[in-house]
């Protein structure tokens, strides 16, 4: 994207994020909820769609539904209803989805998503809940619909609970959406209330992406955006959807409402349906289910026991370790890099900036090597502290840190270990370096007379030959001031 | 509102029915019947009367979070037309006006 670009032209995204929630059974029958399986083993009459089967609602999924509802800031419903959605496709045994349409569980909350850009909110249009489908898988044509000799189905993920989360085209950029879907899934995960695995598909984006030359009132043309199975697909698949609109509109072409499929092999987004479809769903009230009309009490009783949102946490991390906005970011992205951290920092002694730096500037680029994430690294919160700590102390300096954190990395083992095998330990015995530094200067007697003349600045050249004799191990300082006061 | 005989052809694909040239003719007369019914209730006042999705005055049934025992994989494609590798196996699937 160009500055000049930037300038002409404003992007528009709001998304759409499902989301699996873990309960134990189905929305609406008993069948056990997991991922994968032997295929058709967890299937029963509801989820199969038998004429005359009840489906019931679970209740859990409602609460969790209300969870979610609550923590992004929306309005429960007093009143709200489940919806049949009617379309034919084979993954839907029922030719039915149930689901909700104008009276949805919760509506209006707003996220407020932290970026380079500083702090913007992203209204919430509603959270509903539906089911899931089940697995189709295409054979012949290189597993392409539309190539295909026929289909298989299996109806195990059928009738999972899912909600739906809708935002209001708030999203400006694909950093801003990046930044959303990772706000959302930190806050669901804290719930505990799903997986959010986009990998496994239990949490899903589909993104409304629309590009217009500033100062144009209308909207341009919709485009829906699929299959982004990460967040750097999320990433990938904006950018590249904003650039093509951009340089259809550059060139004068008008861009048409449609459904594009997102390819992760080469980040091409490509055209879906070529015919545009009035889809008629002919919604109508589920006669199998009642209205819902959750009690204040209930309600007020799940707001109580919402664990610390992010936003709260943010503003706990940058009140209690005295964190800028970048790293508290970073730290709260999730749930579990949030706890690591705050294990960390609950395990030194000293200032937690210190665990941050070592964890940002250090760590992750080992994680990133090795494709981790923070919790899943072999090294503790515990151990990290302890090499800080050893730091300080000066057992060992910043420099054989980096070596230890690499080797502590790469076995799990804890500091002192590492140190141990790898000779790393550093020389704090004044004696010891005092004999080292004596040798240097008595080696260097051109340099030595510069700095004894007050030519300060060859100071930096016999320290540096002090420590490679002493193979990197002795303490820096302690060098400088050796040889400031032999020299002064 | 009246029903056409467009109007009639739009329903049948939606449902997917095949319908022939005389059973439009009876669907399209009985939808005319049903539809002139319902435009007697919009012709009432009726600007006191909450809406109504549901007629038995219930509200919040739910069941517990309990898994209960699923059918056998056996069972389940028991009335299957066409099974393959334990999944149900269905026609070419065509992209379609939903």
């Amino acid at each position: 994207m160009t500055d000049t670009q930037t300038d002409i032209y404003t992007t528009t995204v709001g998304l759409e994020i499902h989301v699996e929630l873990a309960t134990a059974s189905k929305m609406f029958c008993g069948c056990r909820v997991a991922f994968g399986g032997d295929p058709n083993t967890r299937t029963c009459p509801v989820c199969l769609g038998m004429p005359g089967s009840l489906p019931v609602p679970n209740e859990k999924a409602i609460e969790f539904t209300m969870k979610i509802g609550l923590a992004l800031g929306c309005t429960i419903a007093e009143h709200s209803l489940f919806h049949r959605k009617n379309y034919f496709y084979p993954d839907m045994p029922k030719n039915y989805q149930i689901s909700q349409y104008d009276s949805p569980l919760c509506y209006g909350g707003a996220v407020e998503v932290v970026g380079d850009w500083g702090t913007h909110p992203v209204g919430i249009t509603r959270v509903h809940l539906e089911e899931d489908t089940g697995k189709s898988i295409h054979i012949g044509g290189g597993g392409r619909i539309a190539d295909s000799d026929y289909s298989l189905e299996d109806f195990n993920r059928a009738g999972t609970p899912l909600v739906e989360i809708v935002s209001e085209p708030d999203i400006r950029s694909a950093d801003e959406a990046r930044a959303f879907v990772t706000e959302l899934r930190a806050t669901i995960e804290a719930l505990g209330v799903s997986d959010v695995r986009m990998e496994e598909g239990s949490m899903r984006v589909d993104a409304n992406v629309s590009v217009r030359r500033k100062g144009e009132k209308e909207y341009g043309a919709k485009v829906e955006v699929k299959n982004m199975n990460s967040i750097r697909s999320v990433i990938r698949a904006l950018e590249h959807e904003e650039e093509r609109q951009r340089k259809a509109l550059d060139a004068g072409e008008i861009l048409i409402q449609e459904t594009r499929h997102f390819d992760e092999k080469s980040g091409v987004t490509s055209s879906m349906r070529t015919k545009e479809y009035a889809f008629d769903y002919r919604y109508f009230p589920e006669p199998d289910m009642v209205p819902f009309e959750p009690s204040a009490g209930w309600v007020d009783s799940i707001k109580d026991s919402l664990p610390e949102s992010p936003t709260t946490r943010r503003e706990r991390f940058a009140r209690e370790y005295g964190l800028g906005v970048k790293d508290v970011g970073v730290l709260t992205s999730s749930l579990k890099a949030a706890q690591w951290f705050e294990a960390a920092a609950g395990a030194y002694e000293g200032d937690a900036k210190k665990v941050v730096n070592w964890i940002i500037a250090d760590l992750f680029g080992l994680l990133n090597e090795a494709g981790l994430e923070l919790w899943e690294s072999k090294i503790s919160p515990v151990q990290l502290a302890a090499l800080v700590t050893l730091i300080d102390s000066g057992k060992i300096s910043g420099k054989q840190a980096k070596l230890v954190l690499q080797g502590m990395f790469e076995s799990g083992d804890d500091p002192e270990k590492v140190i141990a095998e790898k000779g790393l330990e550093q020389v704090s015995d004044e004696g010891a370096i005092e004999a080292v530094v004596d040798d240097v200067i008595a080696e260097n007697a051109e340099a030595a007379g510069k700095v004894r003349s007050g030519n300060l600045g060859t100071i930096g050249f016999l320290v540096g030959q002090v420590m490679k004799k002493s193979k990197g191990k002795a303490n820096p300082q302690m060098v400088n001031e050796l040889l400031r006061r032999k020299l002064s | 509102m009246s029903i056409d005989r467009r109007a009639v052809d739009h329903v049948a694909r939606l449902a997917r029915l095949d319908l022939s040239e005389d059973e439009r003719a009876v669907m399209l007369s009985e939808l005319q019947q049903i539809l002139g019914h319902a435009e007697k209730i919009q012709a009432l006042d009726l600007d006191d009367v909450e809406p109504m999705s549901h007629s038995v005055p219930m509200v919040n049934q739910v069941r517990p979070d309990e898994v209960k025992p699923s059918l056998t994989q056996a069972d389940a494609l028991a009335n299957a037309p066409e099974v393959e590798d334990h999944r149900f196996k269905v026609p070419r699937i065509m992209e379609d006006e939903g």
